[in-house]
């Protein structure tokens, strides 16, 4: 039994199989062939050599006419090495002889080679070793390409391991139904992952930084995303506990269930609106059942995703349509699509590729003004949408005032472009930033002349203020929400927005955090917006908190130099 | 058959000459060998000749040994002397 400590990304108690992705550095494991099937096994290295050879070929043509002939040569020394007896012969003798599949053979053959390699003292020679690496990396993934499972195709349920999950991967777990919970080598509390794992309410632990190297396909694996730990091969003693554990969790959430409908108001008699973060794919049933105060946070970017162009009018007036009606005669907030520029790419319209730092880069509104046809398209739908007339329009990402009054330059230019087509804009809605550069943070009372409310997403700007990339596995320790640098901005945005009498909320990852939260609120934040599987959860704790005891404790840490004090202040006051 | 060659190109026998080596060894049916040092290798490989780090002014002998290997032999020195068409 081996006992890993990682972040905990979202609660909950999985036990079961590990599953694991393969990545770049994918893992061999030596697997015995059958003597019946070897010839089929050496057949399949062959198509993989075959294969690598075309791949040569094509990469050899782009190379030609993108680098020229000096440096298509490399390609030729490739071809060598991939008919090199060292490949052909004795990988396909280890597989005969010794009855192992094809991948250990070669990596077989590959360690050993380097491993002669490495004993060449003249660094000119030694340093070949890498163009045999590069082609026994590509002939190995020609080989378990066709090996991969993926997770749409999965027959049992799984923990998936991984060293990172893309997009793609989250969107295969969600509809395979059959993944319990998963881990991985990279990300914390904020990543996608993790709020992916949270709004399909799975058991998650992130940050591991190895785990996918030492957990093996099939092995026993508990992941629990309370404590944000992961045990690979437990002792029957310590699954039985978490059984139990996990049927606590169980009746716990049941008792959640009776909260449905019931107002989130303080111990004291302090209402707070508690509203829900939601995605174009979240289930419509499970958000009218929760009875929220409304949705705080409509994510629309997942419009965007997995597609070659972006959603018409038509298919977003559904899409926000179905979410108004849904929640009725409650708020809705819809965020304007927060777009990076390789996803634009993908949608077909010229975006910025491979920026070195996408979160400071062309994202949220920067790219609507630099595409305002999307911001068009988005706009008319949301007008469309706004029958019940209980929509907010949002914007990210936004740190100049000139952004907002571009915005609302559209804003009049496409409401006069729909009366021309016979539709004439009735119902208005608020127009609000999300804010979350501390430039929009700073300057907020000068926003607040333009706009009807905001929302502080804290995810990001806890990035920002404390210049910490959440996603870099170096400093993710660093990124604190509890940092007073943090916390004192929030309160700025706060009081400006009370001074002019408008409405602050707080959609991040810090609404649903239950000590974090309580800050929130007695700072005075009007409303929370938090993940759908964590609404009751927040409900519960704030129902159980006075609101003199919390504000009274906000106020104090504010004065605090250091997040350990301000932890232990919150406990003190919660106790 | 063996030979006994001095490597004359000043770059010695890097990935390009060692290419050359291997296509033109793979041409013969008989075995091709190149020893350097204690090193032995299979001159039909390219990984193999690179292995043998063999820079300018280092000795190799080549052996071949098979129904073709004066052929070989032949059409492997030539390489060497002309130095690979580098210089």
């Amino acid at each position: 039994m081996i006992i890993k400590k990682g972040v905990a990304a979202s609660i909950g108690i999985a036990i079961g199989k590990a599953h694991i992705i393969k990545e770049d550095n994918i893992l061999i494991k030596q697997k015995e062939i059958p003597k019946e099937k070897i010839k089929a096994e050496v057949k399949r290295f062959k198509d993989a050599l075959d294969k690598t050879k075309k791949d040569l070929d094509k990469l050899k043509k782009k190379i030609l006419t993108v680098l020229g002939r000096q440096h298509a040569k490399l390609i030729d020394v490739h071809h060598l090495i991939l008919k090199d007896p060292l490949i052909t012969k004795e990988v396909t003798k280890l597989i005969v002889e010794k009855g192992v599949n094809a991948e250990f053979a070669l990596s077989r053959v590959l360690d050993k080679t380097g491993a002669d390699f490495e004993k060449i003292e003249d660094e000119f020679f030694y340093e070949r070793k890498h163009d045999l690496f590069d082609v026994g990396k590509k002939i190995i993934l020609n080989l378990v390409r066709k090996e991969i499972t993926t997770l749409d195709k999965l027959k049992e349920d799984v923990i998936v391991v991984a060293h990172n999950l893309y997009p793609s991967d989250t969107l295969h777990i969600r509809e395979s139904h059959k993944v319990l919970g998963f881990c991985m080598d990279l990300g914390n509390k904020t990543s996608h992952t993790a709020i992916f794992a949270q709004s399909i309410g799975i058991p998650a632990v992130v940050g591991l930084s190895d785990i996918s190297h030492q957990i093996n396909q099939g092995d026993n694996l508990i992941i629990d995303g309370e404590q944000g730990v992961v045990i690979i091969s437990p002792t029957e003693e310590v699954v039985k506990k978490y059984k139990e554990e996990k049927g606590r969790l169980c009746e716990e959430e049941s008792y959640f269930q009776r909260l449905k409908g019931v107002p989130a108001v303080t111990r004291d008699g302090h209402k707070v609106t508690l509203m829900a973060n939601i995605d174009s794919s979240s289930d419509m049933k499970d958000l009218k059942d929760l009875k929220t105060d409304g949705v705080g946070l409509f994510r629309t970017e997942s419009l965007y995703m997995n597609r070659k162009s972006p959603p018409d009018i038509k298919e977003q007036k559904a899409a926000y349509l179905s979410v108004a009606k849904t929640v009725s005669k409650k708020t809705i907030i819809i965020r304007t699509a927060d777009i990076g520029g390789d996803k634009v790419a993908d949608l077909g319209i010229k975006g910025v590729k491979d920026e070195e730092n996408p979160f400071m880069g062309l994202r949220g509104i920067r790219l609507f003004i630099k595409h305002p046809d999307m911001l068009r398209t988005q706009l008319k739908a949301i007008y469309r949408a706004n029958v019940e007339n209980n929509i907010k329009i949002m914007i990210p990402m936004v740190s100049s005032l000139s952004e907002i009054q571009f915005v609302k330059e559209v804003c009049s230019v496409v409401k006069n472009e729909l009366a021309s087509e016979g539709f004439i804009v009735e119902n208005d809605p608020p127009l609000g930033i999300m804010v979350e550069t501390p430039a929009a943070a700073l300057t907020v009372d000068a926003f607040l002349n333009e706009i009807d409310f905001v929302s502080i997403g804290t995810n990001d700007l806890v990035q920002y203020v404390l210049a910490v990339d959440r996603m870099n596995p170096y400093v993710s320790e660093l990124y604190d929400p509890y940092h007073p640098a943090v916390l004192r901005l929030i309160n700025v945005v706060i009081q400006a927005a009370q001074k002019k009498g408008k409405h602050v909320s707080v959609c991040g990852e810090m609404a649903s955090d239950p000590l974090a939260m309580t800050i929130l609120i007695g700072l005075g934040v009007n409303s929370l917006s938090v993940p759908m599987k964590l609404y009751l959860r927040v409900k519960h704790k704030i129902c159980s908190v006075s609101f003199e005891k919390i504000s009274s404790m906000a106020q104090s840490v504010l004065g605090m130099g250091k997040s350990e004090e301000v932890k232990e202040a919150v406990l003190e006051a919660l106790k | 058959m063996k030979i006994t060659i001095k490597i004359q190109n000043t770059l010695g026998i890097h990935a390009r000459p060692a290419g050359m080596i291997a296509n033109t060894a793979s041409e013969f049916e008989c075995d091709v060998k190149i020893i350097k040092d204690s090193l032995e290798i299979n001159a039909k490989s390219i990984m193999g000749i690179m292995m043998l780090a063999a820079g300018f002014g280092s000795e190799i002998e080549v052996v071949t040994n098979g129904k073709d290997e004066k052929e070989a032999s032949v059409a492997i020195n030539s390489l060497f002397e002309k130095k690979f068409d580098e210089e």
